[in-house]
């Protein structure tokens, strides 16, 4: 993949578009997670349609699959390709004196991410799937909530999921502010983006935490 | 104050190198930090050892010439300094200090602390100019009315001295804001618009060419930057990139 795109340049945008659309994807999963704490009715409503509509079937997933992949593919392609640009390394490398540990370990908070993602798809997309294309199963419109609950009644489970998010938000801290830079965006209005995009990567992972630690507590 | 220094050692570009410890007596918190290594040099010629090579010109943070990687920055701990224009009162007494070359494919170690930074000069070369007759019929720059504040950050991109520290303190060593600078300090001004798409499009191809990594926005260079070069400088760049791009 990194042989498409040849540019160093051009490289750091796709990673950056390909970082904004999944951010905003995570503010749409989060609005429809936020649903299930205050209606089961709601979330009911709102799984029914994501599941069943054949726009986000088969058009919108996609996508967001290949946005997925290709973020992580290429992340790792440019950290090969940054490792080896630096091939003796300092016997002193003082990092933490100019840069935050957070720009500087995306791919380790990356791959954090990935495994969670591993345990995601486990937990609902791969159940979904069977569910509708493999199994034919007839379709309930009120089955979501009940298998929601199902999914966080364990503690472990439940652990795994608040420690993957925080994660998320260390990614997100750095990641979604850096976007603007690599897009060139970078003027009288950088300073509220760079805010925004901080107080975004703390409070939607940190909702992400509530919704599951609260699904997991009342249930 | 006595130091104890741990400073690479390395014959030349084809040997392996490691990292040899010497003691240094006598320094003054007035000394620079080259003016240290003088200190140590005299020392090892009057034993009949091999002085340590390291780049220096004018001594006072306009050449460019002086790099050295200390305690893990480049130039030190000081910040809008050289390495000739570190103090010595940085440190203390008894302080242990690594001393390594600026790390980099791209900047491969010529011997012991000096590297080849010649790749620099190869990315300024693929573009990093303004192509003007001189031959008797030069404008005056000054009657090209310019905007001040383009004018400003134009001439912060020009205080650049390409030292290459950018490129020692990325994690990814890259090259991207000695590369945006010499690009900025022509986008920003009248007389760089006629050669702006293929200027930027010839030098940000070199400096991949050349082996410098991919930049991933950790700021590290900005901080380390002697002369306090700008990531506003990137930022344009990838914008002028893009735009050059879709132009062809």
């Amino acid at each position: 993949m990194g042989g498409l795109i040849q540019s160093s340049i051009a490289r750091k945008v796709a990673m950056a578009l390909s970082g904004l659309f999944l951010v905003f994807f995570l503010l749409q999963h989060f609005t429809i997670n936020l649903t299930s704490v205050f209606s089961a009715d709601v979330f009911n409503e709102l799984s029914h349609f994501m599941g069943t509509n054949p726009l986000v079937q088969f058009a919108l997933q996609p996508v967001l699959i290949f946005g997925v992949l290709f973020h992580f593919i290429m992340g790792f392609v440019l950290e090969l390709k940054n490792k080896k640009a630096r091939a003796v390394k300092y016997a002193k490398y003082s990092g933490g004196a100019n840069s935050s540990w957070m720009s500087r370990n995306m791919i380790y908070s990356g791959l954090v991410i990935l495994a969670f993602l591993g345990l995601h798809f486990y937990d609902f997309w791969i159940p979904e799937m069977v569910h509708k294309y493999v199994a034919f199963a007839p379709e309930d419109p009120t089955r979501y909530y009940p298998e929601l609950l199902h999914r966080f009644e364990s503690p472990v489970r439940t652990g795994l999921y608040v420690v993957s998010f925080v994660f998320l938000a260390l990614h997100l801290w750095h990641g979604f502010a850096s976007s603007f830079q690599s897009v060139g965006f970078n003027n009288k209005y950088s300073v509220s983006a760079t805010k925004f995009a901080k107080a975004f990567s703390i409070v939607i992972p940190l909702g992400f935490i509530i919704v599951a630690i609260v699904l997991h507590l009342t249930h | 104050m006595n130091l104890t220094l741990k400073i690479w050692r390395q014959k030349d570009a084809n040997s392996k190198g490691a990292i040899v410890d010497y003691q240094v007596q006598g320094i003054e918190g007035d000394m620079s930090f080259l003016e240290m290594l003088d200190v140590l040099n005299e020392q090892l010629i009057t034993k009949g050892e091999e002085p340590v090579v390291f780049d220096h010109d004018c001594r006072e943070g306009i050449c460019g010439a002086c790099s050295l990687q200390i305690n893990g920055e480049p130039h030190g701990p000081d910040r809008l300094v050289t390495t000739c224009q570190l103090h010595m009162r940085k440190f203390n007494d008894g302080d242990t200090i690594y001393i390594e070359p600026f790390r980099a494919k791209a900047f491969p170690v010529v011997k012991d602390l000096m590297v080849d930074r010649s790749a620099f000069d190869r990315i300024q070369h693929a573009g990093g100019y303004i192509s003007v007759n001189t031959s008797g019929n030069t404008i005056d720059a000054n009657a090209i009315p310019v905007n001040k504040q383009d004018a400003d950050d134009a001439f912060s991109a020009a205080t650049c001295i390409g030292c290459g520290a950018c490129v020692a303190a990325c994690k990814n060593a890259s090259a991207m804001l000695f590369t945006s600078a010499k690009v900025s300090q022509f986008a920003l001004l009248p007389q760089g618009q006629v050669e702006a798409t293929d200027r930027v499009l010839a030098m940000v191809n070199q400096m991949d060419e050349e082996g410098f990594g991919n930049c991933t926005n950790t700021g590290a260079c900005e901080i380390e930057c002697p002369k306090g070069i700008s990531l506003e400088n990137i930022a344009r760049m990838n914008r002028e990139y893009v735009k050059a791009s879709m132009k062809g």
